[in-house]
This record gives structure tokens, C-alpha cells and sequence, in this order.
């Protein structure tokens, strides 16, 4: 188990194609961290410069406190798992496992034995005599996570392992994955462009665009307190709502042909700007049939039941809005309009121009 | 059931064309050749012209020729197309140009290059012994055409020169099917490049390193052109391959009957060493 830093890491490819920017972050032993962000984000490309598979044009890296940046992915005894597996085809099950050990210089009695332990972990341990063509999806991810495991590497660096799987499977296998590292204690490092699987797994994400480190927190901290509107509309399903808005008073906004009324903490931050970005996650817009103090009436266009819960889609002054509503709180009855309530506590703001968090 | 039988049926009735133009050009030849080995100038006479053919020292001569030549020859060009290939596999400036060049040797006619090959390695004009000469290898002017132990060298360099880039182009293109994550995972797994291509590479090339052996192996037994061209199977019958024998049976003595058997044996001969190969290395295949 080990520490993991990066320090500034600049990546370009073709010599003008950013594929990381001053990248920094720090994973400390035992902690499952999460790089998250959007295909082409350079996500992956951070993991493959931990595991020495691509090289920074800046920045160092260090294991250990140990500067490995002239390290080859052979000495940096960390375990890489591949988004497509990367399983050996002309290996059995028990050799996919093994030849990592074996080129280590295990004996045969401790290979065997680790096999044994990783198999049984992981319960593979019938398919040990199979190739990777006969196994399905979710045991072929199996056995590359065995694989990885059994090699006791100081880091695991896991590339969207679970994207290749059915839904269903992909939600189990989350949960297994996470049992799985907290029972090994080990230190993960684990990329994804999913932020459901992100959220539910770590300890730590660090949410990425561009190249660029947007956030790093708890994922509680980056759903709650976004630092700017990229943050916030990454987070959270269905995405956050945005409108524009023109700031007209110290604490008042003017929204649409509406005028808010915002919490006065916001007046120092206010000052010489002209206009917002609200935002308002789905769960924060209540609705009701009926109208009450403070609603609008909006038109409800769309009703999507997704079982536990009903996600509205309103039309108000020709901005689409999301709302998550109780299961059965339109019942069966055919609407074409709805009132809707801001919880103004809830309400985020962002500047129009750098689009930060006010 | 009835239904999966007309199908059947349909679908047999769909290769009839196929099967009668095979047939025609590849089915009867051969069974004709077999029934005109045991005939004798229209009368059937058994075996008798195999024990013939047992007892003819030239035929056992040009079969062991045959059999040195595929086994220097072959294993020659496939070390020489793996090596060639992984070298053209890598990325370096005028990879494109190096790869057209590297397969000219395939794509010229063999009995234009044997001709070339025979000013090469001429004894008082060729290159070859000019070259050998200026750099002291040799003292005096070699008669390479001329001396079976010789001659038999050059129409080995010949085939290599000439069949290496097909050897290449194979294995080449079997090294572009490997997926380059099975590489980046053993690397994490702790392989160095030695043992990259011992656990990866290789294994996952058998099945292009087993076509390129046996369509080597068919060619170089079936050899004719270059050595007709460049020792015409002498000096002394010491570079006389099976097929030239045949040749001079049958266009110059005009024994039919007897090159028949020739090659009824030879095709036996030459499946069973095939078969051989096949079950020494297709035993497991490799599947992605």
C-alpha cells in the first residue's frame, strides 16, 4: 500500500494537443480516489502516466515519495486494470494470473497459494483451466481484477473496469468492488466517466475536464459546494437546472419577467456584476397542483417514471425544467400545466463570465 | 425436420458449380495421374513402376535434394521475415518506403531474378566474387554455379532472398492483430522486452508463423524456375529438386507412366510432412 502524488503533470500530445494541464493530486494510503470527468477529458491519460505507460512533458510523480518519473511501468509495482481487460487470449485462467507472479519471481508453491487466495476472493476459482473466450463479461472482469490483486501491487489503477458490463451487472459488480477494497485496504485509483459509479465508490473524487483539475473533495463536497457550473451540472442526475438572470438590486434578481429575492449573504459578492447563472438541482424545485404563495405556473410537458420516483419536465417562460417529484404525485390524471416553488436555500449561483460559484 | 432437410438440399445444389469447376481442374487431374501411375503404355501393371522408382538412385538423390533445400531454405526464411517484421513493425521515419522495399524481391518474376542471380554469381564477371575479392574473403575467383556444395548455396540464397518477403508480409500482418493493451499489460505485470515477446508476440503469431510455414514449405518443395534458370539442376544432378526430375521424365524421355508414380509418391510424401507440421503446431488455437 502507498501514497500517490502528482505534482504539476503537463501532457501533450502531437506537441500541442492538451492532454493534461498542471495537474496535481495527491492519493494517500489506502484511499480510493476517483479521476472523473468526460471522454476525452484526460482522465485516462492521468492513470497511464501513474503506471509509466505514457510520460509527462512536466510534472513529477512520486510513489512512495519516491520520484518515479524515469521509472518503467515494470519497477513501479502497480497493477493496471484495462477497460477491455487486456486478459492474455492464449492464457488459461490460472496462467493469466500466474505470469505476472511468475515474472516477478515467485516460486511455484507462493504462486499457487496466491492464486488460490485471489480465485477464491474472487470466486473464479472453477474457471481456473478456462481461456479468457470462454468466460463471460463479468467473469473475464473478474479475473482481471484477480489478476491485478494477486500481484499485491502498492496501487491499483483501474480504467472505467466496469464500463463494458450490462447495467445490472455493472451495479452489482460496484458494490463488490467496493466491499472488495475496503476488505484490502488498498490504495485505488480509479477512473470513470460515470458519476453514479463515482459517487458511490469513493473516498475522493477529483472531477477533470480539459485536462484541467476542476474539484477535488468528498463526493459530497463537489455535489454541495461546487466550485463552478461545470462541477455542479457534471453531478447529479437528472443535471442541474440553469437560468440566466440580471442582477437588479443588492440581494435581488431578476429572472425571466420574475423577480427573486436572495439571501442577503450574497451582497458583498454581488457587487459590479450585472448577471448570474442560477442553479437549482431538480430535487429543489418543488411542485404543486395547486397555486400557492410564490409559485409559477409552468407548462408540464413531459412525466418520467422511473419507479422510485417521477421526473418532471416543466416549460416555464421557454427554459426546460427538471423535477423530481414523489412517485405518484401526478397520478394518472392527464395535466398540461403545474405550479412550482424555488427553494431559494438551495439555490446556487454563478458568474456569467468566469462561470465560478458566487 | 423436413424443412432443414430441403434446405440441406438447397445448399448442396448452391456448391454444384464450384464442385464440378474444382473438380475439373484440381479432382481429376489428380485421380488420373493415380490411375495412369499404374499403367504402362495403356495396359495396368500394378506396381510395378513404384519398385521401379524405389530402386532409382536419382530419384533418391533429387528427393533428399528436395528435402535439404525446404529444410535449410524454410526455417532461413521465417527467422528472417520474423525478424524483418518485428524491425518494419516499429515506428521510425520511412517505415513506408522501408516496407514497399522490403517486399520487391516477392513481387518480381523469379525466372527474371534467377537470371540476375546468374550474372551475380558467374565465376569470371559476377559481382559476387568481385565483392568476396576486394574484401580478401577469397583469393581467387570461386566457380560458385560450378561446384555442387556451391551451387547448392546459391540457389538456397536465391530462395531466401526471393521468399522472405512473403515469409514478412504474414507475419506482419499477424503482428498488427495483436492488441497493443496485451502488451501495456504485461508491462504493468513486470516483462521486459525479451520476455514480451517470449509471453505475448510469439504465442499470439503462431497461427500466421504456421500459414507462412506451410505455404513455404508447399512452394519450396514444388521448386522449379530459379533453380532451372541457375544451375539447371546441375552440377551432376546436385542441385536437381523432385520437380525437375519430373520435368525432364516426362517433356524429355517422355516416360509418362513413370512420372506419374513420381508424383502420386511425392504428393503422399508431401501431405504426410504437412500433416505433420499442422499437428506439431495447431494443436491449441488462439482466439481473441
Amino acid at each position: 500500500m502507498a501514497e500517490v502524488r502528482l505534482e504539476n503533470i503537463t501532457k501533450l500530445f502531437g506537441g500541442h494537443i492538451i492532454g493534461l494541464k498542471d495537474f496535481s493530486l495527491q492519493v494517500k494510503n489506502g484511499e480510493f480516489v476517483t479521476i472523473l470527468g468526460p471522454s476525452g477529458s484526460g482522465k485516462s491519460t492521468a492513470l497511464r502516466i501513474i503506471a509509466g505507460l505514457e510520460h509527462p512533458d512536466k510534472g513529477n510523480i512520486f510513489i512512495d515519495e519516491v520520484n518515479v518519473n524515469k521509472h518503467l511501468p515494470q519497477e513501479r509495482d502497480v497493477a493496471f486494470v484495462f477497460q477491455s481487460y487486456a486478459l492474455y487470449p492464449h492464457m488459461d485462467v490460472y496462467e493469466n494470473i500466474a505470469v505476472g507472479l511468475r515474472i516477478k519471481g515467485c516460486c511455484k508453491a507462493e504462486i499457487q497459494k496466491r492464486v488460490q487466495e485471489v480465485t477464491g476472493l474472487l470466486e473464479i476459482g472453477k474457471l481456473l483451466k478456462r481461456k479468457p473466450k470462454a468466460l463471460s463479461g463479468g467473469q473475464r472482469q473478474r479475473v482481471a481484477l484477480a489478476r491485478a490483486i494477486a500481484k499485491r501491487p502498492k496501487v491499483f489503477l483501474l480504467d472505467e473496469p466496469l464500463s463494458n458490463l450490462d447495467a445490472s451487472l455493472r451495479e452489482r459488480m460496484r458494490t463488490e468492488l467496493k466491499m472488495l477494497f475496503n476488505k484490502l485496504k488498498a490504495t485505488v485509483i480509479y477512473v470513470t466517466h460515470d458519476q453514479t459509479e463515482a459517487m458511490s465508490l469513493s473516498d475522493k473524487i477529483a472531477l477533470i475536464n480539459n485536462g484541467m483539475l476542476k474539484q477535488v473533495g468528498l463526493p459530497d463536497e463537489l455535489y454541495y459546494q461546487p466550485k463552478d457550473l461545470f462541477v455542479a451540472s457534471f453531478l447529479g442526475s437528472p443535471p442541474i437546472n440553469t437560468l440566466e438572470a440580471d442582477i437588479i438590486g443588492e440581494n435581488a434578481l431578476m429572472c425571466g419577467k420574475i423577480c427573486l429575492n436572495i439571501s442577503s449573504d450574497y451582497r458583498l459578492k454581488l457587487k459590479n456584476k450585472n448577471k448570474v447563472i442560477l442553479g437549482l438541482r431538480p430535487e429543489d424545485i418543488k411542485v404543486y397542483l395547486e397555486p400557492k404563495e410564490n409559485t409559477y405556473l409552468a407548462q408540464l410537458i413531459l412525466i418520467e417514471r422511473i419507479g422510485k420516483y417521477t421526473i418532471l419536465s416543466l416549460n416555464w417562460q421557454g427554459q426546460i425544467l427538471k423535477a423530481i417529484t414523489e412517485r405518484d404525485f401526478i397520478g394518472q390524471h392527464k395535466r398540461d400545466s403545474i405550479w412550482f416553488q424555488f427553494d431559494m436555500n438551495k439555490l446556487y449561483l454563478f458568474d456569467k463570465e468566469t462561470l465560478n460559484t458566487i | 425436420m423436413s424443412k432443414n432437410l430441403s434446405e440441406q438440399r438447397f445448399g448442396l445444389f448452391l456448391i454444384l458449380p464450384s464442385f464440378f469447376i474444382l473438380a475439373l481442374i484440381a479432382l481429376y487431374p489428380i485421380l488420373r495421374n493415380l490411375v495412369l501411375s499404374f499403367m504402362e503404355q495403356g495396359r495396368f501393371v500394378g506396381f510395378s513402376n513404384f519398385s521401379a522408382l524405389f530402386q532409382d538412385e536419382r530419384f533418391r538423390s533429387v528427393l533428399i535434394n528436395t528435402a535439404i533445400f525446404c529444410l535449410i531454405s524454410v526455417p532461413l526464411e521465417l527467422i528472417l521475415g520474423l525478424t524483418f517484421a518485428l524491425v518494419l513493425h516499429q515506428k521510425f521515419f520511412g517505415r513506408g518506403f522501408a516496407r514497399a522495399v522490403s517486399f520487391l524481391p516477392w513481387a518480381l518474376p523469379t525466372a527474371v531474378m534467377a537470371v540476375a542471380w546468374k550474372w551475380i554469381f558467374n565465376d569470371t564477371y559476377g559481382v559476387f566474387n568481385d565483392i568476396l575479392l576486394r574484401l580478401h574473403l577469397i583469393k581467387e575467383p570461386l566457380a560458385w554455379l560450378g561446384r555442387p556444395n556451391l551451387a547448392f548455396f546459391c540457389i538456397v540464397l536465391a530462395e531466401v532472398w526471393k521468399c522472405t518477403p512473403f515469409v514478412t508480409v504474414i507475419i506482419l500482418a499477424g503482428l498488427q492483430t495483436i492488441p497493443l493493451e496485451l502488451y501495456e499489460a504485461i508491462r504493468v505485470d513486470g516483462a521486459n522486452s525479451w520476455q514480451r515477446f517470449r509471453l505475448i508476440t510469439l504465442p499470439l503469431l503462431k497461427p500466421a508463423i504456421l500459414v507462412a510455414l506451410i505455404f513455404r514449405s508447399i512452394q519450396a518443395f514444388g521448386v522449379f524456375d530459379s533453380i532451372w534458370v541457375l544451375t539447371g539442376g546441375g552440377p551432376g544432378g546436385s542441385t536437381e529438386p523432385i520437380s525437375l526430375y519430373i520435368y525432364d521424365t516426362v517433356f524429355r524421355y517422355l516416360k509418362f507412366n513413370y512420372a506419374a508414380s513420381m508424383v502420386c509418391f511425392s504428393f503422399i510424401f508431401f501431405l504426410l510432412f504437412i500433416l505433420i507440421i499442422y499437428l506439431t503446431f495447431s494443436r491449441r488455437q488462439i482466439e481473441y
